[in-house]
């Protein structure tokens, strides 16, 4: 009896072999999780090929040339129109005047934040910011057709159309602010304290320490900033597509109603589209042109932060 | 000699250096000022939304009737009830119309507001003359009743909120008067639904797998910098990926032919959800990774010290304490989903149902795309409308984000 019991022990103190495989439930799991960890690869590679698939069916259409594309100003791909540039047009100047509007803002209010708030404004102001980063694009939309049109109505009067790219770039600029000043301000508070003592020391106001030791010292993540920020506004839907005028416009005039390259794949893809159609094909032709472009300033930005972030350690 | 520095010397001295510094300290109260100024621009726009949308949200309203009521019913409005308002649909409706009715629900088994909203709405038909807002309502009220009476001698002026018990539970209607955002929530609540089962596995998933166990090589730097670029793609971007994929490629999936639904194409709340999940994931992955990362060290080492294995330690350990900061992510992420408009376009939200959603494979509206149908419309009843929607969708958006505070107050732990 006593001696059966000592075996059974001995079993459960049996040397564990360190060598030995880890059980097939645990490498299950590992496949599992490793397979969570691909499917973003897949989706971007999905968005590639199905992207450049059906992009490749439109520029292959023997309608379409590369001389057409790029260098005719008009589109309207059922009745054999394809100059790109009348969407981009529409594109580069609502995001110009987005950028124009959010970045001196945007940086302005990163600065305060990081250099003058006390604790406790910066913990009210702060969430306020989050808040308008928080609200719906459409909701942008709606208070960009019916609140912002009709106080630029009355400044610019009849020269100002109904929908028009201003008040859409207007809008738009106080959409991404948030983020150009969330994000400048992590990079203004990445500066060591040390700098701005050393500027105090030399005798220099608060406002010189600021300007010209912490920004310059920030200047990558602020470009990095800028450069999402400009990306933003050009993938940006919602707010040109409710404000800024459906039909494309080849016109660098912001007062002017024109249609972005995102406002015109949510206009044409809304109605009844067959597929295999030249108007189906041309979206995504224009669908790949915003894929890449915001991916390349995505790649340029996160470049920039990691190529120039100045190191204090 | 010493004369000759100080002449040498830019920096003022004395009465000269007291100018100067007066000077950069005006500079610097100019800078500051800017600088608030900012922030205060940024406050300003965002009072003027929220004013906005309320403003637009209540207001006079001048209307006429189309049809007497006194046509159809001797009885006074207020006191219809629900049995009289049935047969007076049944008289007055043409019999198609009637049956359609009765096909959608049993015209017996409606309520008594439900038939009068019918009633209103197709028997006396209401004609809106004009809207006002609510500034212009509370301000200029005399004027505007002297243009109504004079302009419109027949039309009734009345206060009206958009924003009604009654505008949350009716369904979609082609009149702004009596219409409503039930079929919209409750496709916004199917969308999320789908997108959080899809996204909240499969990228907490992933964000373990990046976090315990992939090795620090070229292949995990890779998944690392695509994810935080899909996390920067415009949304629409990924409309088109689901037109492309759940609504083409996996058309006979996501309209439900496998299972035996054949009323419907690949344009279902499936395909929606899919991709709305789909274009949430990144965010889910980096928030999850960043709560992963906050569990410290020692907690997994005590692990494997007393002989875990890395799924134990991970499910025992890590999970439980990086939870509150996953669940806080996906809110967010939910958050986003729900008032994102562009890819529920593209994938082809529908534009007009009045029918409650009623599985993955039905039809679907959204909220955010009602919002956009309504605001560009050009009547202005329906920008009201459009208002109202703004504030259901903003209060739905405003309380989950408490629900994130405060999940993460209650459950943060520092280490």
């Amino acid at each position: 009896m006593k001696q059966e019991n000592i075996t059974a022990e001995n079993k459960a103190f049996r040397p564990l072999n360190l060598a030995r495989k880890i059980s097939p439930a645990e490498s299950a799991i590992q496949v599992l999780l490793f397979l969570a960890g691909i499917l973003s690869i897949f989706v971007t590679v999905a968005i590639v090929y199905e992207l450049g698939k059906e992009a490749m069916l439109f520029f292959t259409n023997p309608d379409v040339t590369l001389g057409k594309f790029l260098g005719t100003t008009k589109w309207q791909p059922g009745i054999g129109q394809y100059g790109i540039w009348a969407l981009v047009s529409a594109t580069l100047v609502t995001s110009f005047v987005a950028i124009f509007i959010s970045l001196p803002l945007g940086l302005a209010a990163a600065i305060y934040l990081s250099e003058y708030a006390s604790f406790k404004s910066r913990s009210i102001l702060k969430p306020i910011l989050e808040v308008l980063a928080g609200i719906p694009t459409v909701v942008y939309g709606y208070f960009a057709l019916l609140f912002v049109t009709p106080i630029l109505k009355a400044i610019f009067g009849d020269q100002l159309q109904v929908y028009n790219m201003l008040s859409a770039g207007i809008v738009m600029g106080i959409m991404i602010l948030p983020l150009i000043s969330s994000m400048s301000e992590d990079a203004l508070s990445a500066v060591p304290r040390s700098l701005r003592e050393a500027a105090y020391a030399m005798g220099a106001t608060k406002v010189e320490t600021s300007l010209q030791v912490v920004v310059p010292a920030a200047l990558s993540g602020i470009g990095a900033a800028l450069i999402v920020g400009i990306s933003r506004a050009v993938g940006e839907t919602m707010i040109v597509a409710v404000a800024s005028g459906s039909g494309p416009n080849f016109s660098f005039n912001p007062l002017d109603a024109a249609e972005t390259m995102t406002g015109h794949i949510a206009r044409i893809s809304g109605g009844d589209l067959s597929y295999n159609s030249i108007d189906y094909t041309s979206l995504f032709a224009i669908a790949m042109m915003l894929f890449l472009l915001t991916l390349v300033l995505n790649l340029i930005s996160q470049w920039v932060v990691s190529r120039f972030r100045e190191r204090y350690e | 000699m010493n004369k000759n520095m100080n002449t040498n010397n830019h920096y003022p001295q004395g009465q000269d250096f007291r100018h100067v510094l007066n000077a950069r300290y005006r500079v610097a109260t100019v800078w500051q000022t800017l600088f608030l100024s900012a922030l205060l621009i940024a406050i300003i726009s965002l009072m003027a939304l929220i004013y906005n949308v309320v403003d637009g949200a209540f207001g006079y309203i001048a209307y006429e009737y189309k049809n007497d009521p006194s046509e159809f019913t001797s009885t006074p409005l207020a006191e219809l009830t629900q049995e009289e308002l049935a047969a007076i649909l049944k008289e007055n409706l043409s019999s198609g119309a009637y049956k359609k009715l009765n096909n959608e629900q049993p015209v017996a088994e409606r309520s008594q507001a439900d038939l009068f909203t019918l009633f209103m709405e197709r028997l006396v038909q209401l004609d809106t003359k004009g809207t006002w807002s609510m500034t212009d309502s509370l301000m200029n009220g005399e004027e505007i009743r002297a243009e109504v009476a004079k302009k419109y001698p027949k039309a009734q002026l009345e206060f009206r909120s958009w924003l009604t018990p009654q505008f949350l539970v009716t369904p979609m209607s082609s009149k702004a008067e009596f219409a409503g955002v039930r079929t919209a929530v409750l496709g916004s609540l199917w969308l999320v639904g789908i997108a959080i089962l899809f996204a909240l596995p499969i990228g907490t998933g992933a964000a373990i797998y990046l976090q315990e166990y992939a090795p620090k090589n070229w292949f995990t730097s890779i998944i690392q910098t695509n994810i935080n670029n899909l996390a920067g793609v415009p949304s629409i971007v990924y409309g088109m990926l689901g037109l492309a994929i759940f609504v083409r490629v996996l058309e006979p999936l996501t309209s439900g032919a496998l299972f035996g639904v054949t009323d419907s194409n690949g344009r279902t709340i499936l395909s929606a959800g899919l991709t709305m999940g789909v274009l949430v994931l990144p965010l889910i992955i980096i928030n999850a990774q960043e709560a992963i990362k906050a569990v410290p060290d020692s907690l997994r080492q005590a692990a494997y010290g007393v002989g875990a294995t890395r799924w134990q330690t991970v499910w025992y350990h890590v999970l439980p304490n990086s939870l509150p900061g996953i669940l806080t992510g996906s809110i967010l992420a939910l958050s986003r989903a729900l008032g994102e408009t562009a890819p529920l376009i593209v994938v082809g939200a529908s534009t007009f149902i009045s029918l409650d959603p009623s599985g993955p494979f039905s039809k679907f509206t959204a909220l955010p795309i009602q919002i956009y149908q309504w605001t560009t419309r050009a009547q202005s009843e329906f920008h009201a409308i459009a208002a109202g929607a703004i504030i259901v969708l903003l209060v739905l958006l405003l309380s989950l984000n408490a629900t994130a505070v405060l999940l993460r107050n209650r459950f943060q732990r520092r280490w």
